[in-house]
């Protein structure tokens, strides 16, 4: 009865009504699409943990990457539990590829699952299995694997005999994986090491799920905004009905009941909208989030989204949390209501002056937080809890600050209509708090992230083509081709510079030992952060070695200090080097010096200079007969890298979008609730001689200065933002800290954008307005007492 | 010439039992200086036929001269210039303008028709008794204060035509009398044709004519 008295409110205000069902589901939705990407992404480096580590084997390695297949045999026979590995990548289809041969009767489990379902037969005689994923991206080849979940997309699981012919590895393996204990002593030449566990993947990617997850709070938390607005509205719109039902003799208690009731109602129906919404929205950012982690991390995720029920349960709690977050305040205040509470809206403007004294405070407090956590917080939770801490108080200034601007204006204003609009403005700032807090969340974000990511470009841009000045690189088949390479190379072009590295452990961190010849491109181009004097003259006498940005940072490593080498003990650090893009820690020591540290170890790849990259080009592939994939030119590399840059943050700029929108949704679902109230603040203008164009013109003005004011407070907050994200954020997420540069262009973009929204926000209102003609205003003076 | 020429206004109401006929033909004189009392009882139609009289609302048939200038044949800017610095409203609700100060409230019009003058408006806001309220906003003002703001209001922008809908029907009778006596004074220095609507006998009384509308009709 109670229930039903108060949701005939809701039929009556359906604008209203769709404001909060669609808040809270755009909220939800965007919340667990978040979730949905994170959940499909650590399952999936759990899938590749598996296989690749074998159930955790530990494997025995050579220190050239490649041992013969008798060394298996050879152990075999010894007693030594081993089973043998080839890997390799290899093109299908236009499809770079990473070949996994296996013996499938001396496999461990964990690799043996990922057979079960299949035909040994048909895996013995070539087949394979890869994800379907994969199998879709390769398309027909002459090698058909047969879809298998249990292989990470991007590989394919074949039989040891087929990758050896793949490969060109007849007679080779690459490593042995060691599925009982320890061979004592170890034999010759060959390495324990420890298996990948899924976790070190896991730790690197973390920071790529923990900025999805900021920003899908940050969503949820502006999607409630709307739903916060929209509750209070209707509160105050219903005042009146509270008191009548309360003098009727319903009880406080059951009236507060059913006001909670219509919250659950609202919670239950968004929170199912939004999952499904949040569904599609994650199965549609899915590619785009696994190409960037296959790109940037090399984390092996498949494109295409798995239902869960647990999600599914956490997606709906979390729009109940939101319901009551956002209409908790309501309830609160009906039970404090007097029986017979005035229903004037200086009631209203009296309390709302005192909640913006609490704002005031709370901004304080939250200021102070953030600085607090600025100075003494360390770690990338602390850099997100002084982000959010700083951008709520900048939310909670939001009014303030408006109405200070405004009362500015009013002052200078001389015109009558100015004065009135002034006035009026600030007047109406209270109801339109919520929904401007939420845009200068929104225009904040874009302006911190994409300043962020544009001084990010600026600086990666600058980096690439200091580090790729070879102008082309190529990857030799093997040891041998290597070799036979260089020498046809030497005499055609300026220079060959091969690059060879191992992996290492370094200061804790996995990484690789890198090689680099001491030549000109590499002393005039090599970009360094930080160096001791003569840097390049040491590097080549062997006195040190160069360590990449993301080592010095993690480890507080800096020149001046040392760092332990495999090999080689506690060796000077001479350098710095930014390297964006990898998230492995790197060591760089003269070429000399790796070759007697590290004998044997085959030459990846091959950087050339030339004068004339077409003719060095034609040389290779028609006297040498190298195959043209083998070659990579210095623009398709940094091409490539480009392209792994630009998609890495194409989700950051889809969510930007999607949170400025759901900020002019605010304002929309805030101006359309409004609307009616405004035509009683309009009437005695239009009486007293206004036309309805002239007043409709100024509610659309209004909403330009309104977003312009807003935008003005968004420029320093954003700034701060970015200047976070660069400085605290980056340096922990990824190691590597950057400039903070400064892009007045896109600022202007942004308040073009922020204007339309709010244009588009208001539009609506004001021609309602303004196609009304006198007649609405004329029933205020016939209705309104 | 009449400053207010009212010909044969007919006007009616869509309800749920059909078109109610509200006006069935008045039509009403009111010349420069001249003050008329318009009485009926409620419901009668007499703020519909103000709310016409002032541009407001158009009749479905008659006409409306302002100073013999049709207000059907003028667009909606003109009628609204005519709203802005010919004739002056005084509403039963007195629509204040809530955003602004009581002062801000008094001078709004006259400053929209270019006609403000700052002593005028101190000495009104003098004798309509409102001098302590001006820093205030209209929503801290009793009924009665408001009401005075209201016709305050309206007599600092010096219309020509002076419509007043019960503009002392909040007020006690002393009050009542003074800012009546107050506003028939004004009115016949200042030659403005004033139409007011009143309840009271008395100050209908005091009036240079006296109409009652009765069954849509003027008697
Ligand atoms: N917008 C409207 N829609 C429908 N009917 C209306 C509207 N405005 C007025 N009426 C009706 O028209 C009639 C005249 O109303 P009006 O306000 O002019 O009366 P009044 O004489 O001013 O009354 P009072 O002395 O009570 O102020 C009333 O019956 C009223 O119900
Ligand atoms: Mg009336």
């Amino acid at each position: 009865m109670t229930l039903s008295a108060l949701l005939s409110h809701w039929m009556r205000n359906k604008v209203q009504l769709a404001m909060v069902l669609v808040g809270l589901t755009l909220a939800t939705a965007l919340w667990s699409g978040v979730q949905a990407l994170n959940a499909q992404a650590r399952g999936a480096y759990a899938t590749a943990a598996a296989l690749v580590s074998e159930d955790g084997a530990p494997r025995l390695d050579s220190a050239t990457g490649q041992m013969p297949q008798a060394r298996f045999i050879e152990l075999r026979r010894a007693g030594v539990l081993v089973s043998p590995v080839v890997e390799g990548r290899v093109t299908l289809g236009d499809t770079r590829v990473t070949l996994l041969g296996i013996d499938p009767l001396t496999a461990p489990p964990g690799t043996a699952a990922a057979l079960a379902d299949g035909d040994l037969q048909g895996f013995l005689s070539g087949a394979g299995y890869a994800h379907p994923e994969t199998l879709e991206r390769i398309g027909a080849t002459d090698m058909s694997p047969a879809p298998s979940q249990a292989v990470p997309v991007g590989t394919v699981l074949v039989d040891i005999g087929t990758a050896q012919n793949a490969l060109g590895m007849t007679g080779q393996i690459s490593h042995l994986l060691l599925t009982g204990p320890a061979p004592r002593p170890m034999p010759d030449g060959l390495r324990l090491s420890q298996p990948e566990t899924g976790a070190e993947l896991a730790g690197l990617t973390d920071s790529f799920h923990l900025n999805l997850t900021a920003f899908g709070a940050l969503a949820f938390a502006v999607g409630l905004f709307i739903v916060h607005s929209a509750v209070g509205l209707a509160f105050e719109q219903r005042r009146g009905l509270f008191r009548t039902l309360r003098s009727l003799g319903v009880s406080l208690r059951s009236l507060t009941l059913a006001l909670a009731v219509e919250l659950a109602l609202f919670a239950l129906l968004a929170g199912l909208a939004g999952l499904a919404l949040g569904y599609v929205m994650a199965a549609a950012l899915l590619p785009d989030v696994a190409a960037t982690l296959r790109g940037l991390y090399g984390a092996p995720v498949p494109g295409s989204l798995q239902f869960s029920p647990v999600w599914a349960l956490a997606g709906l709690a979390m729009a109940f949390a939101g319901a009551g977050l956002a209409g908790g305040q309501a309830l609160w205040r009906l039970w404090h209501m007097p029986v017979l509470a005035p229903a004037q809206p200086r009631a209203w403007a009296m309390a709302s002056g005192r909640a913006m004294r609490w704002q005031m405070l709370g901004a304080g407090l939250l200021a102070a937080l953030a600085v607090a956590l600025g100075l003494f917080g360390s770690g990338l939770f602390a850099g997100f809890a002084l982000l959010a801490a700083a951008l709520l108080a900048a939310a909670l200034l939001t009014r303030p600050v408006l109405a200070l601007g405004l009362a500015l204006a009013a002052k200078a204003a001389r015109a009558p209509v100015l004065q009135w609009f002034w006035a009026d403005s600030r007047q109406n700032l209270p109801r339109l708090s919520l929904a401007l807090m939420a845009l200068m969340l929104a225009l904040a974000a874009n302006i911190g992230v994409g300043t962020m990511v544009a001084s990010f470009r600026a600086t990666f841009i600058d980096w690439l083509d200091q580090r790729l000045v070879a102008e082309m690189t190529i990857t030799p088949r093997d040891a041998a081709q290597a070799v036979a390479l260089e020498d046809f190379l030497a005499p055609r072009v300026q220079a060959v510079l091969p690059l060879r590295q191992v992996d290492a452990t370094l200061a804790g961190q996995p990484g690789a030992v890198f090689a680099m010849r001491d030549h000109a491109t590499f002393r005039d181009n090599w970009p360094l952060i930080a160096q001791v004097p003569g840097v390049w003259d040491g590097l080549a006498a062997e006195q040190g070695a160069l360590i990449n940005e993301q080592l010095a940072r993690r480890a507080d490593l800096w020149p001046g200090d040392s760092v332990a080498l495999p090999g080689a003990g506690e060796v000077a650090i001479l350098g710095v080097y930014p390297d964006y893009g990898n998230p492995l820690a790197q060591a760089i020591v003269t070429e000399g010096w790796f070759d007697s540290l590290y004998p044997g170890t085959p030459t990846r790849q091959l950087a050339i200079r030339t004068d004339d990259p077409a003719a060095t080009r034609a040389a290779l592939l028609d006297e040498f007969g190298l195959s043209a994939q083998a070659i990579t030119d210095q623009a398709q590399a940094k091409a490539l890298s480009l392209a792994i840059f630009e998609r890495t943050f194409l989700i950051t700029g889809a969510l930007n979008v999607l949170t400025l929108s759901v900020a002019a949704l605010a304002l929309f679902a805030t101006l359309v609730t409004l609307s009616g109230l405004r035509l009683v603040q309009l009437a005695p203008l239009w009486a007293m001689g206004l036309t309805v164009r002239h007043l409709a013109g100024l509610e659309l003005a209004r909403a330009l200065v309104l977003a312009g004011l807003t935008m003005l407070l968004a420029l320093p907050v954003g700034l701060m933002l970015a200047q976070v994200l660069l400085a605290v954020i980056n340096v922990q997420a990824f190691g590597w800290r950057l400039p903070l540069q400064i892009f007045p262009a896109d600022w202007a973009r942004l308040a073009l954008w922020a204007g339309l929204a709010m244009l588009a926000a208001s539009a609506w209102p004001a021609w309602r307005l303004w196609r009304g003609g006198g007649g609405p205003l004329l029933r205020v003076f016939a209705n309104e007492r | 010439m009449p400053l207010l020429a009212l010909e044969d206004i007919r006007k009616s109401f869509a309800s749920a039992e059909g078109a109610v006929p509200v006006l069935q033909g008045v039509s009403l004189d009111v010349a420069a200086g001249q003050v008329v009392a318009l009485t009926g009882e409620s419901g009668s139609g007499k703020s519909t036929l103000l709310h016409i009289a002032a541009g407001l609302e158009a009749p479905e048939s008659g006409r409306v001269l302002i100073g013999g200038q049709d207000m059907a044949a003028l667009p909606d800017a003109g009628r609204a210039k005519l709203r802005r610095g010919t004739v002056g409203l005084v509403f039963q609700q007195f629509n204040l303008v809530p955003s602004l100060t009581v002062g801000a409230n008094l001078a709004f019009q006259a400053r929209l028709a270019n006609v403000h003058d700052a002593g005028f408006c101190t000495d009104l806001a003098a004798r309509l008794g409102l001098s302590d309220l001006l820093a205030r906003y209209p929503e801290q003002l009793s009924g009665g204060q408001q009401q005075r703001v209201a016709i305050g209001r309206a007599l600092a922008a010096r219309p020509k035509v002076l419509l007043a809908d019960e503009p002392t029907g909040n007020l006690d009778e002393a009050t009542g009398d003074a800012v009546f006596t107050l506003m028939l004074d004004l009115a016949r220095a200042q030659g403005t044709g004033l139409l007011l609507v009143t309840h009271s006998a008395r100050l209908a009384g005091q009036c240079d004519r006296r109409v009652l509308l009765r069954a849509g009709r003027l008697a």
